[in-house]
């Protein structure tokens, strides 16, 4: 099971009839069991990218080819969750068929157990995030992706979220491709990390981290993250 | 309480009018009820309070019903709102009587006519509201849908109608306040029965009981209607909604 995409151009019009070139040259190869991080500045195009990937755009120049069938699971950049569902009802709705036990492990790893039956709109960010992961993980999906997360998280709840995004990443092979700006994030989940360019988006450098995550030391993620510093230092 | 307090006034301030200007142009309570009970004796205020309520609901739903999927077609679909907007400003703009008159005269006096008649002045009021509750559909839960592969039907049913049931709501309650308006002057100009109908004999034979003892039971099932049915269906479309500290 491979995710293969080759996108050479994605242009939009605004409101004022300029043509804007979005993205340029997007081309990589994920198998099931990997995760994908794609690092860019703010407005270079990752969203836009991933709504390709997400089969929600078919205006570009280019392919993407999906593993047949693919179950798919989306963590948007906000929750978006349904305001008149309580959290469980979220989850149900996304996959019906969920069983009772593989519902409750997902609230006990994601610490949702007591907000089940809350609605969203008495979550915090934090939680509502937690719930949009608890939604994208019940339909046990072949092809994950998380736009931005953790965005716009405190540090120690960022952190903390982080780790249960690595629990349940390593519970279950899947294709996963994750967006970020925070090389923390990237270099913590990441077996393979793509630079972008400012816009229009390209693929700069592929980095691998050879390291399985959950051996990762601190000093060894430390070393990563200088050095994808440098690498993008030396890009500009 | 409130609402008891405030009938009382109501009912204190109607016997102090009557007490002024006199008896023949504004019976007292006692009078009124009189009429009422004779009335509701004889089954004619059933009867024709049922007539009324009949041509209320199914006019009510018709329109409803029509206007919520015109509505939503012309907020989804931009050719549809392009070729539906002339005839919708015309239509909010055309004064019920004219609809009413032309009706009756286009399909005899009829119970269709009638109901038409009604369904149409309605109508538009339905149609504009769900519109731009379909315009304000937020298309971020519409992706979310498409990732999910939702299916539609179940789609439209927990994303789509939720975020439109505030619209429809608050269409439900101005055109039933628009229907029990409308339905009186139908019935006093083309129909054998009815709350409408009696009024106009009231009037022709000035017989003020008669006529506010028809207006007041009227107003009391709209009261009654709006407090058990209305009231309870908007608070249910937005009970998720945090509530104000």
């Amino acid at each position: 099971m491979q995710l293969e995409v080759e996108i050479t151009g994605k242009h939009f019009e605004s409101a004022a009839g300029e043509r804007h070139h979005v993205l340029a040259d997007i081309k990589f190869s994920l198998r099931a069991g990997e995760v994908g991080v794609f690092v860019g500045p703010s407005g270079c195009g990752k969203s836009t990218m991933l709504k390709i990937l997400a089969g929600l755009d078919h205006d570009y120049q280019g392919k993407v080819s999906r593993p047949t069938a693919a179950r798919l699971g989306m963590v948007f950049q906000e929750p978006r969750l349904l305001p008149w569902r309580s959290v469980e009802d979220n989850i149900r709705l996304a996959a019906p068929s969920i069983d009772e036990k593989r519902l409750s492990e997902l609230f006990d790893v994601l610490e949702l157990t007591e907000h089940r039956s809350h609605f969203p709109g008495e979550l915090s960010l934090g939680l509502a995030r937690r719930v949009a992961l608890a939604r994208a993980f019940a339909i046990e999906p072949d092809f994950l992706i998380l736009d931005e997360p953790l965005a716009s998280l405190d540090d120690a709840l960022a952190a903390h979220l982080r780790e249960q995004i690595a629990t349940l990443v390593e519970s279950r092979v899947v294709i996963t491709l994750l967006v970020t700006h925070n090389l923390d994030d990237a270099v913590h989940l990441g077996d393979r990390l793509f630079l972008l360019s400012a816009r229009p988006a390209r693929i700069l450098q592929e980095v691998p981290i050879p390291t399985p995550r959950t051996t990762r030391s601190a000093a060894e993620i430390n070393h990563i993250k200088a050095d994808l510093v440098q690498r993008r230092l030396a890009k500009i | 309480m409130l609402r008891l307090l405030s009938f009382l006034l109501f009912l204190v301030t109607w016997w102090i009018a009557a007490l002024l200007i006199g008896d023949v142009k504004l019976p007292a309570p006692p009078a009124v009820l009189t009429v009422m009970l004779r009335e509701a004796a004889s089954g004619a205020l059933f009867i024709n309070l049922g007539a009324t309520l009949a041509r209320v609901a199914l006019s009510f739903t018709l329109a409803m019903a029509l206007g919520a999927a015109i509505g939503y077609l012309m907020g989804r679909v931009k050719l549809a709102d392009r070729i539906g907007d002339p005839w919708l400003i015309l239509l909010l703009n055309l004064p019920a009587l004219v609809v009413i008159v032309l009706a009756y005269i286009w399909a005899g006096l009829t119970e269709v006519a009638a109901i038409a008649a009604i369904a149409v002045n309605k109508l538009p009021t339905a149609v504009v509201m769900l519109r731009e509750g379909t315009r304000a559909l937020d298309r971020s839960l519409d992706e979310m849908a498409t990732v999910f592969a939702i299916p539609r039907g179940r789609a439209f049913r927990h994303v789509i109608l939720p975020q439109l049931g505030p619209y429809i709501a608050a269409a439900a309650r101005s055109g039933l306040s628009l229907v029990w308006k409308i339905v009186l002057v139908a019935e006093y100009l083309g129909r054998p029965n009815g709350v409408g109908f009696e009024i106009g004999v009231a009037f022709q034979l000035f017989d003020i009981p008669l006529l506010l003892a028809y207006s007041l039971t009227f107003a009391a099932v709209v009261l009654v209607i709006e407090t058990v049915l209305v009231q309870p269906f908007e608070l249910r479309t937005s009970r998720w909604r945090p509530r104000a500290a």
